[in-house]
């Protein structure tokens, strides 16, 4: 009995820019290897005109994503939890082949990072009210302060923690009403880019998350210099000399969220909205009062 | 067509115009002595290499005093005070920290009007401004911050939060006293040690405020004020052992400062330069409105880095909001800092001057220029209250911050337009909005990008309200509960 060989249909992995996957401008692709170093597929190698192409994208998409509801805003991101658990076997595969690490603990890594989205998700009505004041100033006036999204964040997604740890940077950057332009673990993109997918089939607006693959350090340099950038998490340098691009985000006075010093393990949430404040202005506006 | 400011065809039998009397605040409440030394380990002490430089009056530019220049070395002694003091004042409890902090406030209120008086002569500002604002508010920071010392539990940033160490502090000329109460409260209610340095123009009540310092026994080595000009900042800021670095003023210094400490573990805020937009709606309340605007650009002789130096004017009452400017404009009484009817004082410096001078002659090319007739003292240095008409986005004067008395007026048509001029600029500290609709009010300070919005109000500042800026008009906020964050460890963003 001759069972005919089906040849699988590989899938072509591009970036994700302004709700399309479009590949590198530049052409260019660089390969991708299991943990044991066998082929696994070509990513594409984003550029510095694939970053400005992105930031030109989330800068277009951030006053609609920032204006809509905290509600809106929570349901899109719930939504994503839930087209991601559709596929949840899918990204336990591609994490554990990017991991090397057993398919029982890529699964449980994949919930944490679905449970992840949905306890950011939840955040969206709620951290304002946690951060925001109403100020008792001396005098006949009415004064509240309340965090806003800065605008647009680039992130450096954490190196080892290809999924988990990306949506871990993610998350609390976008659910405030940040855009953000997101580059990959450099050598584990690939559930980074069925994430886009997850993404682009979700109701998150294009350009609110433009993910981008290719060499870390030819890609964070343009996006820390990035005059339209309002601020960038470094976290993907964990461990690592970012004095560079720290001089060059001084150039518009970008926020920087500082590489910690070994990449964080991500299994359970911060204690409280702190990444999510890192990405925050602090807005206070007085009216008087008076009959 | 002729402003009623400046029409003089039909005599007006109706206003009386009474020339004041002059009301001089007495001068010698202020004790000016004539050598001062650097602040370091609770004492006055000599600079290593002995230099100095003279800090004078920029309304008379009399000679006030010889202050003493901080090198590196005498920046290492002032650290290493503050580091030594560190380990006990930051194990103090926070009780105690706190009735450090309410005797300061006390101490500043006590000496008010000597402090008014001293800061006036040393800065140029009206003695009606530091009476009645900067003396009283840096007062109210340490009243404010007292308070929190034993309390920090409830900031937001988790139990028994730890201070960061040796602040390192750089302050402008602007609000001398106040920038400094911004600065010290926070970080001594946290249980950081400081040093400080004021501007090199304005030295005297940081030096004074040394003085307060021992009266309220304050440890040797909490406060140190080293004075000198922009090498001992950048000695200040560049320490090592300096763990924490809060910077006020312009945004190009601002950059140099994080390009310096990068790549370091230093903490840093910073609250940079400002071009404010002040918007003026036909519907606003145009009265309140007039002195919202003249109190938004020549309150402090336009010396605010919040003020609102791009007045934004809907189109249809344009001319009537700028008539009426003109006119109120041609009743402020320019001239002696420390008469108490002065409303304009001298501008702080000749630099300072010079950098106004220079922007406004390139003003003339791009707007039409419009003073009031006054008179300017001859000595000392001053700029008469100046608008302009006419003005384009682009131009340098809409775009510039100019740091002193000089307004340019835009105009627009839509909301949506007034938030595109208003967002139109790199900085984003602060703006104003003038309209009797409140749903109005409340949609332009969601879309307006700047630290602090004030609706039918301008220039408004408390303790307890947050102040900082978006984009390049800096990050972190000072005051409130907000402010406490730039001076506390950050807990780690994962568990």
């Amino acid at each position: 009995m001759m069972a005919a060989t089906r040849l699988a249909v590989n899938k072509t992995y591009k970036l994700y820019v302004g709700g399309s996957f479009p590949r590198s401008e530049s052409g260019r692709s660089y390969e991708v290897t299991d943990d044991k170093g066998r082929f696994v597929a070509n990513a594409a190698r984003g550029s510095r005109k694939d970053v400005r192409d992105a930031v030109v994208a989330a800068r277009k998409a951030q006053a609609g994503w920032a204006g809509a509801t905290a509600y809106n805003r929570g349901q899109v991101l719930y939504r994503v939890a839930e087209i991601m658990e559709g596929r949840r076997a899918q990204f336990a595969a591609e994490v554990a082949a990017a991991e090397g690490i057993s398919d029982k603990k890529a699964a449980a890594n994949v919930d944490a990072a679905i449970d992840r989205w949905v306890w950011y998700a939840g955040w969206s009505d709620k951290f304002q009210a946690v951060a925001g004041t109403t100020n008792p100033v001396a005098g006949p006036y009415f004064d509240i302060s309340t965090p806003e999204p800065t605008g647009v964040v680039a992130a450096i997604a954490p190196q080892d923690s290809s999924l988990l740890g990306l949506i871990a940077v993610l998350a609390p950057i976008v659910v405030s009403g940040n855009t953000v332009i997101l580059v990959t673990s450099q050598t584990r993109p690939l559930p980074a880019i069925t994430l886009a997918e997850a993404l682009a089939t979700s109701d998150v607006p294009g350009g609110v998350i433009n993910i981008l693959t290719g060499h870390t350090d030819e890609l964070s340099p343009v996006l820390a210099a990035h005059l339209d950038v309002n601020a960038i998490d470094l976290t993907g340098y964990a461990g690592t000399d970012t004095t560079e691009l720290t001089v060059a985000a001084a150039d518009n006075v970008k926020r920087i969220l500082p590489a910690p010093a070994t990449e964080p393990a991500f299994l359970t949430p911060p204690p409280g909205p702190r990444r999510i404040l890192a990405f925050c202005e602090t807005k206070t506006v007085w009216h008087p009062k008076g009959r | 067509m002729t402003s009623p400011a400046t029409d003089h065809s039909v005599p007006d039998l109706i206003t009386p115009s009474w020339e004041y009397a002059p009301a001089p605040e007495a001068r010698e409440l202020a004790t000016i002595r004539s050598h001062y030394g650097l602040f370091i380990g609770g004492e006055f002490v000599d600079p290593a290499e002995g230099g100095g430089f003279a800090t004078i009056s920029p309304s008379t530019e009399e000679h006030l005093a010889e202050v003493a220049l901080a090198t590196a070395s005498d920046v290492d002694r002032a650290v290493a005070a503050a580091r030594k003091a560190f380990g006990s004042w930051s194990k103090l409890a926070g009780a105690e920290r706190g009735k450090y902090l309410f005797r300061i406030a006390r101490l500043l209120q006590e000496r008010a009007r000597e402090f008014a008086v001293l800061e006036t002569l040393d800065n140029g500002k009206p003695i009606r401004e530091t009476r009645d604002v900067d003396v009283p508010t840096a007062a109210a920071h340490f009243f404010y911050h007292a308070g929190w010392a034993d309390k920090l539990d409830w900031a937001g940033l988790g139990a028994s939060p730890q201070p960061l160490g040796v602040a390192g502090q750089v302050i402008p000329w602007n609000f001398p006293l106040l920038m400094l109460a911004w600065k010290i409260a926070p970080a001594l209610a946290t249980g950081n040690t400081v040093v400080l340095k004021p501007a090199e123009t304005t030295p005297l009540s940081a030096l004074l405020f040394a003085e307060v310092c021992q009266q309220a026994d304050l440890p040797a080595g909490v406060v140190n004020i080293v004075t000198g000009a922009g090498e001992t900042g950048a000695a200040i800021t560049g320490h090592p052992d300096v763990d924490k670095v809060a910077f006020t003023g312009s945004t190009a210094v601002g950059k140099s400062i994080a390009r310096q400490i990068a790549g370091t573990d230093k903490r840093l805020t910073l609250e940079l330069g400002g071009k404010a937009a002040n918007i003026v709606f036909d519907d606003a309340p145009i009265e309140q409105a007039i002195e919202g605007i003249v109190d938004g650009i020549f309150f402090n002789q336009g010396h605010v880095c919040c003020a609102g130096s791009r007045l934004l004017v809907q189109e249809n009452v344009h001319d009537l909001v700028v008539d009426k400017l003109k006119a109120r404009l041609a009743t402020l009484r320019l001239g002696d800092p420390l008469d108490k009817n002065t409303d304009i004082g001298a501008i702080n410096s000749a630099e300072q001057l010079e950098r106004i001078t220079a922007l406004v002659a390139a003003g003339e090319t791009e707007g039409e220029r419009w003073s009031p007739s006054c008179e300017l003292p001859d000595a000392g240095f001053w700029f008469a209250p100046t608008l302009f008409t006419g003005v384009s986005q682009s131009s340098r004067i809409a775009s510039e911050e100019i740091f002193g008395p000089v307004l340019s007026v835009l105009s627009f048509r839509t909301p949506d337009e007034a938030v595109a001029k208003a967002n139109n600029t790199p900085y984003g500290l602060s703006a104003g909005v003038w309209t009797e609709k409140g749903s109005r009010i409340l949609w332009m300070a969601d879309q307006l990008k700047a630290g602090v919005v004030w609706a039918n109000t301008f220039n408004r500042f408390d303790p307890t309200s947050p102040f900082g800026g978006y984009k390049e008009s800096g990050f972190g906020r000072e005051g409130g509960i907000q402010g406490l964050a730039a001076y506390l460890a950050a807990p780690d963003m994962e568990a």
